[in-house]
């Protein structure tokens, strides 16, 4: 046993070995360990699907999304419609693909947004520590305190429904995961010495903290980027279908299943499929920040 | 036969880590008598702690894989029992004390409990679990330890004292047989000694055979009443303790004998073995020591190397053995 | 350990304090009078004045705020606009069955999440093992609230076996904890899955097993009570993610609970009932998370101690002294 403890130390101490001496070695090692998990590759396979639909949703599907077609509602699956056609008659497939680039817009811009926030307020607080960190921590605890839906619900509420201020609400609520990986690793890395050699060196906060502290904490924040889409597309969905999310006409999943609601009795295809593509993304996206932790982090899989 | 308690034939156990075979135990053969202490030597990583394990039928699967060979207890093919029985003469019949004694107790267990645990599960009669820890503090008294401490977790105690906890587990229910992993090696020199001695003294109280692994010859020399060398998975030399300590054969026991620091000759340094253990995933053809070897021949570098008797009990497997190095 | 929960409580309040002031601006700086939604377009601008002067709307924003924040220290939480009853009361009607229902999503997820993740980290890389993880994966990914939908459109709608809505009976609550406990299911799994692997690999289940010990009893007992400490959290955290978010769930099921209020209130604009809803919910989680740090600390050994002193001994300890050992 302890030899082959012994040696997976050893591989592992070598492993390392090849992280310090160039960084391009490292790269290189981290996709070659991401491509050998299969599943981390699906979830890569489905993004690249996804985003293709989000920007080329008219080369896809049909270029009209909303026209209707009432003679035609609720047609079932067919060769014409694959996913069939809703309550007023559209293209199922049609919109489902239009709203990938709803649901991705809004998820991307969202945890961009709060990737900055919440990676600055990490980054200030984790520097600075004492009475920065305390209170800029605290606010951000104010903002763990209410669970992310009812924050955003009562942001869509306050601001009135529309995509701009569904992109703050979403956002707002991503910003303290942000805030924490970054405090974290940024704790993790300060107290090094190759910090306390660039200080020497006469480097001003703003620089070391740019060029020195945020890149090596850049792993777990990338990692969260990943989870936090997750998050935010399912979150869109759930404001949307409780109709406080994009409105109309405008496709989005969780207003088409919103809408299917009260005709799933009947039609079980209006319901089933807006599911499947939120499930789908949301997926592919917790697969792929999965994939990226065990292959940035080639200790946390052993 | 009827007088080895244990013997051990031509064992081999194999481990599979990422598509390469690490061989950790290759035919390993040794015996001990009722009552004997047997010490089996070698550096870490040579594949003592796999051997013991095998025995107990232990190795962790996967990775690890018995690949052959056959263990008798008290004239019984241990391979060949059910999982039911194996688990009855683990703990009860051949108990085994652990290499790190911070980390073989259970941390959200008491140690009464822990020790109970064993107690409970070998006991002729039914027992309850407050008799179990009644018995559990005899132990815990026997090893030294207040038995009112039982109800303290293990992070309470000290090092030395969780490793007496721990034999105070292996010896609970009386074994004929204890297989001690480096029971030593985690613990400061002070209280090594306490250690060796609790051992010694409770082995001849209970006339229990021991096993002992090491690498420390001292300890041996302390302890044991023959000796059995390991080199990369397999016995090189075995013997009385005196035949191996004066009568030294094989190359590689004169190198590690060579590596200890001798105060009765005032040497400027210490003669280190040079090179490195092979790697187990890849060893050699022939004697698997001679690369590193000063006295290697072409010879040695393919075939099987011969076991040779060279005096009554002691083997060594070396092709030079005989005319002695 | 009592300053260890006071000091959290004196930390709470800061905490409230900044939610209060969150949700009490949004909804200050939100467009569109409240007097207009509640007392309809016919209303005169007479009507919409002495509705703001009773409420007290018309006060600049912070007097608002601190009055607020003292009523609500006397547990006043104000009065619902639509239905002039005071919220604190409305949120007490509401509450009994969002708690019961995130008690039974939360058993439902534990059952189905600790049983699974055991079961994939002792059959490790088997079948079982990736089936478990990947329908884990999937159930972290739907939207708990489609999965209702599916749920009602298979029990309900084609098979007719349950109930799609409402609490009339208790088959009613099946659906919506299955909803609901399915998704946070599946990360107690994949949280129990790793850190069973963890414990699996440690020393002490090695002792464990040389003890002779059945592997169900090490698993479920050595191995568990280790790996439960970090799922404990965990569940513990979802559990409070639930209280506040599965209000979308129950609107699907229809389910008269706090979540489905505080979202009829929104579309309202009901302002007071949803301050009084989410800070109430805010106060409960930060409630939940006090218990689940204390209850930590009960499960784990190694933390207790740094808050209990030496704790009288336990019955045992009397027979053993009976036993005059």
């Amino acid at each position: 046993m302890s030899d082959v403890k012994n040696k997976a130390a050893m591989k592992n101490t070598d492993d390392l070995g090849d992280f310090s001496i160039s960084s391009r070695g490292m790269t290189k090692d981290i996709i070659k360990r991401f491509l050998r998990n299969k599943t981390a590759v699906v979830g890569l396979v489905i993004i690249v699907v996804l985003a293709v639909c989000a920007l080329f949703p008219a080369q896809i599907s049909d270029p009209d999304y909303q026209t209707l077609h009432l003679d035609n509602a609720f047609a079932l699956p067919s060769a014409e419609h694959i996913l069939g056609t809703d309550e007023l008659g559209r293209d199922m497939f049609t919109r489902i693909i239009w709203g990938c680039r709803t649901s991705l817009t809004i998820g991307l811009t969202s945890v961009a947004g709060a990737c900055i926030v919440g990676v600055t307020i990490g980054c200030v607080a984790g520097f600075y520590s004492g009475v920065v960190d305390n209170v800029l921590m605290r606010l951000i605890d104010i903002l763990m305190a209410v669970p992310n839906l009812l924050l955003g619900i009562s942001v869509v509420a306050a601001l009135g429904s529309s995509i701009s201020n569904l992109i703050i609400a979403i956002g707002l609520g991503s910003i303290s995961a942000f805030a924490r990986v970054a405090r974290s690793a940024v704790i993790t890395v300060r107290g090094q010495e190759y910090i306390e050699a660039a200080r020497a060196t006469g480097a001003g906060d703003i620089r070391l903290m740019v060029k020195y502290v945020l890149p090596n904490a850049l792993a777990p924040i990338i990692v969260q980027v990943s989870m936090g889409l997750a998050t935010a597309i399912l979150n869109i969905s759930g404001l949307s279908f409780i109709g406080l999310g994009v409105p109309a006409p405008t496709p989005e999943w969780g207003s088409m299943l919103s809408t299917g609601r009260s005709y799933m009795r009947d039609y079980w295809h209006v319901i089933t499929f807006p599911g499947i593509a939120i499930m789908l993304t949301v997926f592919a996206f917790n697969l792929f920040g999965d994939g990226l932790r065990d292959a940035l982090d080639p200790r946390l899989k052993q | 036969m009827s007088e080895n308690l244990l013997e051990v034939k031509d064992l081999s156990i194999h481990y599979t880590v990422d598509k390469s075979v690490v061989k950790a135990v290759n035919n390993i053969s040794f015996s001990i008598k009722k009552g004997e202490a047997l010490g089996l030597v070698g550096e870490t990583g040579a594949g003592k702690t796999t051997a013991a394990l095998g025995i107990m039928r232990l190795v962790p699967s996967p990775p690890g894989k018995i690949v052959s060979g056959e263990v008798y207890y008290n004239g019984e093919n241990l391979f060949k029992k059910s999982e039911a029985e194996m688990r009855r003469i683990r703990g009860g019949e051949i108990s085994m004390i652990f290499q790190n004694p911070m980390t073989a107790l259970n941390p959200v267990l008491t140690v009464g409990e822990q020790i109970a645990e064993v107690i409970q599960l070998h006991s002729e009669k039914k027992m309850s679990k407050a008799e179990a820890l009644i018995k559990a503090t005899e132990m815990m008294e026997m090893v030294n330890i207040e038995g009112r401490r039982h109800s303290e977790f293990p992070h309470q105690f000290s090092g030395g004292m969780r490793q007496r906890i721990v034999i105070a587990i292996a010896l609970a229910c009386n074994p004929h047989l204890l297989l001690a992993d480096e029971p030593t090696t985690a613990l400061d020199v002070t209280i090594q000694e306490q250690v060796l001695d609790l051992i010694e003294n409770l082995r001849h109280k209970l006339g229990t055979s021991l096993l002992l692994i090491t690498h420390d010859l001292g300890v041996v020399a302390e302890i044991c009443d023959r000796v059995a060398v390991v080199y990369a998975g397999d016995i090189v030399e075995s013997g009385s303790l005196e035949q191996i300590y004066n009568d030294t054969r094989h190359p590689y026991t004169i190198g590690l004998f060579g590596s200890l620091p001798d105060f009765s000759h005032k040497v400027h340094r210490l003669k280190p073995i040079s090179g490195m253990m092979p790697d187990p995933s890849q060893l050699p053809d022939g004697c698997a020591f001679a690369p590193r070897c000063p006295h290697a021949t072409d010879a040695c570098r393919k075939g099987i190397i011969p076991k040779v008797e060279v005096a009554p009990g002691h083997v060594v497997k070396c092709i030079m053995a005989k005319g002695g190095v | 350990m009592i300053k260890f929960i006071i000091r959290r409580l004196l930390m709470m309040i800061p905490i409230m304090l900044g939610v209060v002031l969150l949700v009490f601006s949004m909804l200050y700086f939100s467009p569109g009078e409240p007097a207009r939604y509640i007392l309809g377009d016919m209303a005169t601008e007479e009507d919409v004045e002495l509705f703001n002067e009773e409420n007290g709307l018309n006060d600049p924003f912070l007097v608002r705020y601190v009055n607020y924040v003292l009523d609500a220290l006397h547990g006043d939480l104000g009065t619902s606009y639509t239905t002039k009853q005071p919220v604190l009361g409305e949120i007490l009607e509401r509450f009994p069955t969002t708690f019961k229902l995130t008690l039974l999503s939360t058993f439902v997820s534990v059952v189905i999440g600790i049983t699974l993740g055991i079961i994939s980290a002792v059959k490790q890389y088997s079948v079982w093992d990736n089936i478990v993880r990947v329908v884990a994966m999937i159930g972290v990914s739907m939207p708990n609230f489609w999965l209702g939908l599916l749920l009602i459109l298979f029990f309900s709608v084609n098979l007719g076996v349950l109930p799609a809505s409402g609490i009339a009976t208790w088959q009613s609550w099946i659906l919506p904890s299955v909803a609901i406990g399915c998704s946070s299911a599946a990360g107690i799994m994949r949280m129990t899955r790793s850190s069973m692997l963890e414990a699996i690999r440690q020393d002490y289940i090695r002792t464990a097993r040389a003890k002779g010990q059945k592997e169900m009893v090490i698993i479920c007992v050595h191995a568990l009570r280790n790996a439960i400490i970090p799922v404990m959290t965990l569940v513990g955290i979802n559990f409070s993610r639930m209280l506040g978010g599965s209000s979308i769930s129950e609107i699907v099921f229809a389910i008269p609970g706090l979540g489905n209020l505080i979202i009829s209130a929104i579309n309202v604009k009901n302002a007071p009932l949803v301050q009084g809803g989410i800070l109430f919910i805010a106060v409960v989680m930060a409630f939940c998370n006090l218990v689940i740090d204390v209850l930590y600390a009960y499960v784990d050994p190694r933390i207790r101690s740094q808050y209990v002193k030496a704790k009288s001994k336990k019955a045992v300890n009397a027979a053993v002294k009976k036993e005059g050992v």
